[in-house]
């Protein structure tokens, strides 16, 4: 059994899931991003690490087109999805958010309730047939954002009042639920303590098994306990890209190894 | 001394008082700022503060004072004969002040000397027609008492206004002379000047607060006089309202309450669905250029004075409606171009920039998280602002449109130019009807007896709309507080 899932893991982290070439990102006249490539695999965790305004959330933010909704933002490029450019004019940004999850930087709990919270993307997305069918869903998505037993009784609470790491895996529960392709976290511990990060880091391992995580870190253990891969940006750049013991041990760039051993950053 | 002068002579004081004091404290100092506890405007401004806040108030509680004992005085003077109540005993005395200021304007044109004006007697001499000569004419020939009061009056109204000034200048020099003698260079003047400040901010809030306070007594008393005279069970619950000066009126509130319901639920249903999509699609769909421009034409509406609502629905609104559901051509609902709906609609539209502003604004305040937390689920931007924008912003938004109604029922002009008059409980929207507000101007423009029900209701009326308009409000207000707590 064991062996079976070791295998399937193999397989599956050869395919690559999200393609980026010679992506370039503009705020107004900043140059926010220049030519990053960058091959994502699925049911992998990738890491981008990199000091603060080196791009690697806006990067992510081109990843499920969030910055569309940013007036000034402009991205040029290609990224493709299994394939094909989500930046193709028939693509519908909408569509592409359902596919391509996003977790943000501080918990964002909607002010309902813990279910409906769960519930709001299987509901505009028509993902349960029937109540039977959208309490599975709901119960689901929590277990596997790790906070079934402690909310199961207080489904109808506000989800506002939970504490910030709760809160935390309600949204990644939240973003789970509408059973996306690609999760993508954006500093999603940053504002949690280290017990509930060491709670959102599992659920972020258990997560790989289902699907492909991009997670922007600005710690570096993090990047090392979590994920597979690892990207480095600064300064817009994508400094190197590789498996994460490569980066973390035996980096091949002075830039990258500055940052990690703490000289820049 | 006149009051103008003795005001310049204060404020001329105050000034001297400035300049010395800063000079003693910065002589103290041997003219080192360093060594002074505060800068040196700060010394001279504690003098002049400590010459002007006793000055004035002296002044001032004696101008409030004075013709309140005066009053007092004189108007024991006068026989009982010559008065029956409180009412008529008002109208002696403001008989005795114009003789007496009559007297004051005959002296100062030199008809009259001031020996003779003290002992001119109505017996000897024809006070209407000297005071008449010397332009201040008199209703009525000027009975003995009345010029003895005068001239009472007169008196006690010079030896007052002598001792005003005394008391004033004393009380600004006495200030003057401690603030300078206290004026040394370890003086924390900075502190005491912040007191006063503080005070002056204190007294600004406390006038706002008071007068609410005010308006709320005046409204209480006549109301209280009211229902003397006519049963709150027949006000609060008669379905009739037919004032007539003659007596014998009825005066429920039922119907002009009905009838400010309706216009209101009418404004209302105009303005919030409109105000509402405006707000929203000026916070989340238009672009900062569209915002830049369509907001403030949205809120120029929002300057235009009611009465031209007014005219805009007696003159545009009223006749458009007659074409469609009058009775010539039209479906025969209506009869006239005054209806409910007519103000109604005028009103919603006057509503609109009221609705939407405010909506706006609670609806920017809702934390771009919620939106991002949304859109990155897949969710199109009308599903973001249905489900997750509006409802976070409902309270607030509800607040909004509780503060647009309590505007509603209050509004006077549409109502006057665009209901009608008629006092009707009636379901059909296009009868002309009419609300509270303009009964109480009706009731009281005119030569009605201030005394009589016909007239006090109108105070009995504005209390009910005060007190309705007061719980909406605070209705309005803590929905609001409560949803400031959400996002804190």
């Amino acid at each position: 059994m064991n062996d079976m899932r070791i295998v399937r893991k193999d397989v599956d982290m050869n395919d690559t899931k999200i393609s980026a070439k010679k992506v370039q990102v503009f705020y107004g006249d900043t140059h926010a991003i220049k030519d990053v490539d960058v091959e994502i695999k699925d049911k992998t965790v990738t890491a981008f690490i990199g000091p603060s305004g080196c791009g690697k959330s806006t990067f992510l933010r081109c990843l499920n087109r969030m910055n569309d909704t940013i007036d000034i933002c402009r991205v040029e490029g290609n990224i493709l999805l299994d394939g094909e450019d989500i930046y193709d004019k028939r693509v519908d940004p909408v569509q592409l958010r359902a596919k391509v999850g996003m977790v943000f930087q501080r918990p964002n709990p909607f002010p309902k309730s813990i279910y409906d919270n769960i519930a709001y993307g299987p509901r505009i997305h028509g993902l349960a047939k029937n109540k039977a069918d959208l309490d599975e869903i709901v119960e689901k998505a929590l277990r596997r954002g790790a906070i079934w037993d402690e909310v199961k009784d207080r489904l109808d609470a506000p989800g506002t009042g939970l504490s910030g790491g709760q809160q935390q895996r309600l949204c990644i529960a939240r973003a789970v639920a509408t059973e996306p392709e690609v999760l993508l976290m954006d500093e999603p511990c940053s504002a949690l303590d280290p017990i509930a990060t060491l709670q959102v880091e599992e659920l972020i391992d258990e997560l790989r098994e289902n699907f492909s995580v991009v997670i922007v870190t600005h710690s570096m253990q993090q990047a090392a306990r979590v994920s597979q891969k690892t990207a480095f940006f600064h300064l817009g750049n994508l400094v190197e890209y590789g498996d994460t013991e490569q980066i973390f041990t035996n980096p091949q760039d002075e830039r990258t190894e500055s940052y990690i051993t703490g000289r820049i950053g | 001394m006149p009051l103008l002068w003795l005001f310049i002579l204060i404020l001329a004081l105050g000034l001297l008082g400035f300049i010395l004091g800063r000079t003693r404290a910065l002589k103290d100092a041997h003219g080192d700022i360093r060594l002074l506890h505060s800068l040196p405007n700060y010394y001279g401004s504690n003098v002049l503060l400590a010459v002007l806040i006793p000055g004035l108030a002296v002044l001032l509680l004696w101008l409030i004072l004075q013709p309140m004992l005066i009053q007092g005085q004189v108007s024991s003077m006068i026989p009982n004969t010559a008065y029956t109540d409180k009412g008529s005993l008002n109208l002696v005395m403001s008989d005795v002040r114009r003789v007496a200021e009559g007297l004051d304007i005959a002296v100062e044109q030199g008809s009259l000397t001031r020996e003779q004006a003290r002992d001119i007697r109505t017996e000897l001499t024809d006070i209407r027609a000297r005071l008449g000569a010397v332009g201040v004419a008199l209703g009525s020939n000027v009975e003995s008492y009345v010029l003895k009061a005068a001239q009472k009056y007169r008196t006690m109204n010079a030896v007052g206004n002598w001792m005003m000034t005394v008391a004033v200048l004393g009380a600004a020099l006495a200030g003057f002379a401690v603030s300078m003698l206290r004026t040394n260079k370890d003086m924390r003047a900075r502190n005491s000047v912040e007191k006063v400040i503080l005070g002056l901010l204190i007294g600004a809030a406390s006038i706002a607060i008071l007068t609410t306070l005010g308006i709320v007594l005046s409204l209480i008393f006549n109301t209280i006089e009211f229902f003397k005279l006519y049963p709150a069970l027949d006000f609060f619950f008669g379905t009739t309202w037919s004032p007539s000066f003659g007596g014998g009126s009825e005066l429920g509130i039922l119907p002009l309450f009905w009838g400010t319901l309706y216009v209101s639920i009418i404004a209302l249903l105009v303005a919030v669905p409109i105000g509402l999509f405006a707000a929203i699609y000026l916070s989340e769909y238009a672009g900062p250029k569209v915002r830049a421009i369509a907001k403030p034409l949205l809120e120029v509406l929002a300057g235009i004075p009611t009465i031209v609502y007014g005219l805009f629905a007696l003159l545009t609104v009223g006749p458009m409606l007659m074409t469609v559901f009058g009775s010539d051509g039209g479906l025969g609902w209506m009869q006239g171009g005054r209806s409910v709906m007519t103000a109604g609609l005028v009103m919603g539209v006057m509503l609109i920039p009221f609705v939407s502003s405010l909506s706006d604004d609670i609806i920017n305040a809702v934390p771009q998280a919620m939106r991002d937390g949304s859109l990155g689920l897949g969710a199109t931007k009308s599903e973001t602002v249905r489900q997750v924008v509006l409802p976070a912003a409902l309270p607030g938004i509800v607040g909004a449109i509780l503060l647009a109604a309590s505007r509603a029922i209050g509004e006077t002009m549409i109502v006057v130019l665009g209901a009608g008059a008629a006092a009707k409980l009636n379901l059909n929207p296009f009868e002309a009807m009419t609300t509270v507000t303009t009964r109480i101007v009706s009731q009281l423009t005119g030569d009605a007896d201030f005394a009589s029900a016909e007239a006090l209701v109108a105070f009995a009326l504005g209390m009910t709309l005060f007190v309705i308009t007061l719980c909406l409000n605070i209705f309005a207000l803590v929905i609001v507080r409560k949803y400031r707590e959400q996002y804190d």
